[in-house]
């Protein structure tokens, strides 16, 4: 008995299988569930390649979040696998190097702007366009790294993700009359390909694992995609606009 | 069997053939991905892949930046094969 037994599931973000994304395909698939992929232009090739690499074959459909035909031809696209989701996952970012760093005093607002459509206004974007697939009680999981703080180079991806965490919150508010639940997995550094694109993303990562009372292995990203898993899962039926640490207990700590 | 390093050139060309259409017999020893073959790094990555799928290595992410000619490629393959 799987806790995604029977269970259909929308996951962006699988570019390799060092993506939390790609994780948390494999657990769902291992949890029972039917997995369908999206990704884009270029990147389609590899997620191809990873989709390949997960324990059963999934589909990909075309999605870039930004693309207004693509959003708009999403159900249809999703329909040819399966005619109803329950879950989606969000697990798109993207800011332009000039934007992180550590020169968040130079950065432009057209560069910024991309970070913020992207990374934020997607999961609008993704939550609404998967909406009429979206079965009662369904549930919609979203990727963050905690933006109530000011990190070291992380610049204006962390404002990003403050719109993003704020975007999710009124997801929550706006999708809740249709039962459909919308949390937040954040998670401690992990050094995936989107970390590897932050300059100094080292930076991020010191002393994460002394200061989290459960140590912490930035080169695991099963926690996180266990969390993303669960929440997809029907074990958090009253939980909505929540955001997850999975962090070591990072969050918790003062010093 | 391990594939000699001859036949993980011929390989790695046919990808790097697919990836970017650059005819295989430029993918010599000595060019660089970057520098001489143009290679941006998402189609590095979708290189590596492909390279581990067809070879059935691991090349850990670590490891990609210090592959910087088709030479050392090669190598890394050759050393990582079981």
């Amino acid at each position: 008995m799987g806790l995604l037994d029977g269970k259909t599931l929308l996951i962006t973000g699988v570019l390799t299988n060092a993506s939390i994304a790609f994780h948390a395909a494999r657990l769902a698939q291992e949890e029972g569930a039917e997995v369908i992929l999206s990704s884009f232009g270029r990147q389609a090739k590899l997620t191809q390649l990873a989709a390949k690499r997960l324990p059963r074959p999934a589909p990909v459909v075309e999605l870039d979040v930004t693309d207004a035909e693509h959003l708009a031809g999403l159900e249809a696209a999703v329909r040819e696998h399966t005619d109803r989701l329950d879950a989606v996952v969000h697990s798109i970012g993207f800011a332009p190097q000039s934007v992180m760093g550590g020169r968040f005093l130079e950065a432009e607002w057209p560069d910024v702007a991309t970070a913020v459509e992207v990374s934020a206004f997607s999961l609008k974007s993704l939550a609404v366009a998967a909406a009429p697939l979206l079965s009662e009680g369904g549930s919609v999981v979203g990727l963050t790294f905690d933006a109530r703080f000011a990190w070291p180079v992380y610049d204006w991806m962390g404002v990003a993700k403050a719109a993003f965490e704020a975007t999710s919150r009124y997801l929550a508010r706006d999708l809740g009359e249709r039962n459909i639940r919308v949390n937040l997995v954040s998670a401690g550094p992990i050094k995936t390909t989107a970390a590897r694109s932050i300059p100094g993303f080292e930076q991020m990562e010191s002393n994460w694992s002394e200061r989290a009372p459960l140590g912490w292995d930035s080169k695991d990203p099963e926690p996180a995609a266990r969390a993303v898993v669960a929440l997809c899962s029907d074990w958090f039926p009253a939980t909505t606009g929540e955001m997850v640490h999975v962090d070591g207990g990072f969050h918790a700590m003062g010093q | 069997m391990a594939y000699t390093e001859q036949e993980i050139l011929t390989g790695l060309a046919e990808i790097v053939n697919e990836e970017t259409g650059l005819p295989t017999d430029s993918v010599e020893l000595e060019k660089s991905f970057t520098d001489d073959l143009d290679i941006d790094s998402l189609s590095m990555m979708t290189i590596v892949t492909q390279a581990e799928d067809k070879f059935g290595v691991t090349i850990p992410d670590d490891e990609v930046k210090n592959l910087v000619t088709v030479g050392d490629a090669v190598r890394f393959i050759t050393g990582a094969q079981a």
